[in-house]
């Protein structure tokens, strides 16, 4: 498919390598590799199937578009970070990496990302969300192809029976969660862990109430940490939720343990494996009637590092970013893997194709970015929220001492108030 | 013609020659990264570090940054905690095995490889498994406690700050029994055992046999045993992440998962280096407690 014959590395290209290694036993320092010029690596988190292959397909397809063969590299996702750091002191960063939304503000601090624009792609045609989604202090660094969100899954035959709508307002859930628990099922199942998956599932009650992680300790972050302590007081919701990741959450909500489940579109092929639990998706409840539903917008944007040893190769790997994020294929990738398209044209067609999972098409249109407003310290929050959380639902701490210690903790660690 | 190196100068050599290998060996592998880690903690060695090349020193900042978190001392603290509690119940439940195990019996032998099982499992995932038979609702344990009528309500295995910490250990325990009840017997098959019975002859019960026959003979295993042991407890991370991952409200937070969060959650390299410095001080500790009664068993 791809008859490119590279010719012998020069004599000196070689030497070069064997004085590398050489150097590289000594002192232990990395070395870059010399790349060959029509190979290129796009490195991404996509280590399970089918994810793995339909990426591969599209690479292929790019890749043939700008004539050159695409490499791709998959590492979990919790590594992926970690080795591009590695890869970086050692000058041997891909042509393209697929980073997390909450990682891309530290690789962009670091000067380490081409800003798009730079390489010829043109942001005028985004939208808003698109654009925030892959900016860091102005600039964007990193195209998404498909975001995610999260939202409320509940038994659909089970609301039916019970005669209960889906709830919209927190009073709403307070009481269809009270009343759908029953025995050994509770009324809602979410993740508490003090990680990131646990903070992810906070923010849209905080955010939807009007709080915020630069003011924890603010009466509206506070009620809003209430009201989640609340639900397990109250007995809908399980105490182990401290040790549950979003996973666990929806193993419980598929072994009928838990009526409800706040989770989001990738626990999808698991949930297709159970077609007995008839399920359907509902945007995360509110405050009050009328408010807007905020919940925290994830996903992964393909981003150009910097390569100073041949910039050239910076264009050719931006020509790949755009063709593998033209509306087609963000409406291809996003039916397929059960995420968002962001673009409008993409987004709409979404709807009609996958209507199931459309209250997420508006959950990601109202969603906010973890490091919108705090960068590179998302971490720093992602913590203290998390310790918070945890504090308040094990009844160590009220939930507003919890949230004033996070807030005094955010402050020693980041020098104030941003 | 002179072609042989005198005799004595060569005989100098020659052991050196031996021992170079494994020299460059121990210092590659474990001097060049000890050394590094030390002087990493002195820097300001960040996400930016690896772009830039550039890792400032210091100065004390890291140090005074981490010795000024209260959740460092609390991670001290339950760490000692976790491996005092992990040793004691893993020698005392292995060294009774051992003895059980010495006397001739049938089937011990089968019983015996059994009982290695728990060893065999990777820690990460013993750690899944136990996470679901600890789970508060769903957990086999409670449902079996429940049936049997032993407790009146679910016990919060993991999700309770004051019981995590407890359950935590208890499956350490589970995981290290083997490996003591292994490296025990094999110690109580070394002691010759017309030793007891002159001991038994002499009108030693088996109490007075154990402590001043079997335990002073098996000195040298028992602290093999648990240096060994308290080095590879002291640094747990694997398990903690699995069971807990350092909750519920950090009450399972000990120095080896600290470490991990501020190296690779928090993306401060300096900080980490603090902390894994104060584990390497402790397994350096023990290290030399180890060399010390090692060399007094040569020198009886």
């Amino acid at each position: 498919m791809h008859p490119h014959h590279p010719p012998p590395p020069p004599r000196h290209r070689r030497v070069r390598a064997a004085a590398c290694s050489a150097a590289m036993a000594l002192t232990l320092v990395g070395c870059a590799a010399e790349r060959d010029p029509n190979v290129y690596t796009i490195m991404n988190s996509g280590t399970d199937e089918p994810y793995h292959s339909w990426d591969q397909e599209v690479m292929d397809a790019c890749g043939d578009r700008a004539g050159v063969e695409v490499h791709q590299l998959s590492v979990p996702a919790d590594q992926l970070v970690p080795k591009a750091l590695r890869m970086a002191s050692s000058d041997s960063l891909p042509d393209v990496i697929s980073l997390d939304g909450s990682d891309l503000p530290q690789f962009a601090e670091a000067g380490g990302l081409v800003p798009l624009e730079r390489l010829g792609l043109p942001t005028d045609g985004l939208t808003e969300s698109a654009l925030a989604f892959g900016s860091y202090e102005g600039v964007y660094y990193g195209a998404a192809r498909s975001v995610n969100s999260i939202g409320l899954f509940y038994d659909a035959d089970l609301l039916a029976r019970e005669g209960i709508e889906p709830p919209a307002t927190w009073e709403e859930l307070r009481t269809a969660a009270a009343a759908l628990t029953e025995g050994d099922r509770y009324g809602l199942a979410i993740s508490a862990l003090a990680t990131e998956d646990g903070v992810y599932q906070f923010l849209p009650w905080l955010w939807s109430n009007g709080g915020d992680e630069r003011e924890l300790d603010s009466p509206a972050s506070v009620e809003a940490l209430e009201y989640v302590v609340s639900l397990v007081e109250e007995g809908s919701v399980s105490p182990s939720v401290v040790n549950w990741t979003q996973a666990d959450a929806n193993d419980q909500f598929i072994a009928g343990n838990a009526a409800m489940m706040v989770n989001g579109p990738w626990q999808m092929p698991v949930l297709r494996e159970h077609p007995e639990r008839a399920w359907a998706v509902a945007e995360i409840p509110v405050p009050a009637e009328g408010d807007t539903s905020v919940a925290p917008i994830g996903g992964e944007a393909y981003t150009v590092p910097v390569n100073a040893a041949d910039p050239g190769r910076e264009q050719v790997a931006a020509e790949l970013v755009a063709c593998l994020t033209t509306p087609e294929a963000q409406l291809d990738w996003s039916t397929k893997g059960s995420n968002v398209p962001l673009d409008p044209w993409a987004a709409e067609r979404y709807r009609d194709e996958v209507p199931e999972l459309s209250p997420f098409v508006d959950q990601v249109s109202t969603a906010r970015s973890r490091t919108e407003h705090v960068g590179t310290e998302w971490n720093t929050y992602s913590q203290a929220i998390g310790t918070a959380l945890q504090a308040a639902l094990t009844g160590r701490a009220s939930p507003q001492d919890a949230m004033e210690r996070a807030q005094e903790q955010v402050e020693s660690q980041t020098g104030g108030r941003p | 013609m002179r072609t042989r190196t005198p005799a004595p100068r060569r005989r100098a050599l020659t052991p050196w020659l031996f021992v170079a290998p494994a020299l460059a060996y121990m210092l590659l592998f474990f001097g060049y990264p000890l050394v590094r880690n030390v002087v990493m903690s002195f820097q300001d060695y960040t996400f930016s570090t690896y772009f830039t090349g550039e890792a400032p020193f210091n100065g004390l900042e890291n140090w005074r940054t981490v010795f000024s978190d209260e959740l460092f001392g609390a991670s001290l603290w339950r760490t000692l905690l976790f491996t005092v509690g992990s040793l004691a119940g893993q020698f005392g439940i292995g060294m009774a095995l051992a003895l059980f195990f010495s006397r001739r019996f049938p089937l011990s032998g089968v019983m015996r490889s059994l009982l290695l099982l728990p060893w065999l499992i990777p820690m990460v995932v013993a750690g899944t498994v136990w996470r679901r038979v600890l789970d508060q609702e769903t957990g086999v344990l409670n449902e079996a406690l429940q049936a049997l009528h032993l407790t009146s309500s679910a016990v919060p295995w993991l999700s309770s700050p004051d019981q995590a910490l407890l359950s935590v250990v208890l499956v350490n325990i589970w995981i290290g029994v083997p490996f003591n009840m292994v490296i025990l017997y094999g110690g109580l098959q070394e002691i010759p055992a017309e030793l007891r019975e002159a001991a038994v002859l002499d009108g030693a019960g088996p109490f007075r046999s154990f402590f001043s026959v079997t335990l002073p003979l098996l000195r040298p295993v028992v602290t093999v045993v648990l240096v060994l042991g308290f080095m590879s407890t002291v640094k747990i991370l694997d398990l903690v992440l699995a069971l807990t991952n350092g909750g519920p409200a950090h009450s399972t937070e000990t120095l080896g998962t600290l470490t991990y969060q501020l190296s690779f959650l928090r993306l401060d390299f300096g900080q980490g280096a603090v902390v894994g410095n104060v584990l390497i001080v402790l397994s350096m500790v023990f290290a030399a407690v180890y060399l010390r009664a090692n060399r007094g068993g040569v020198n009886r």
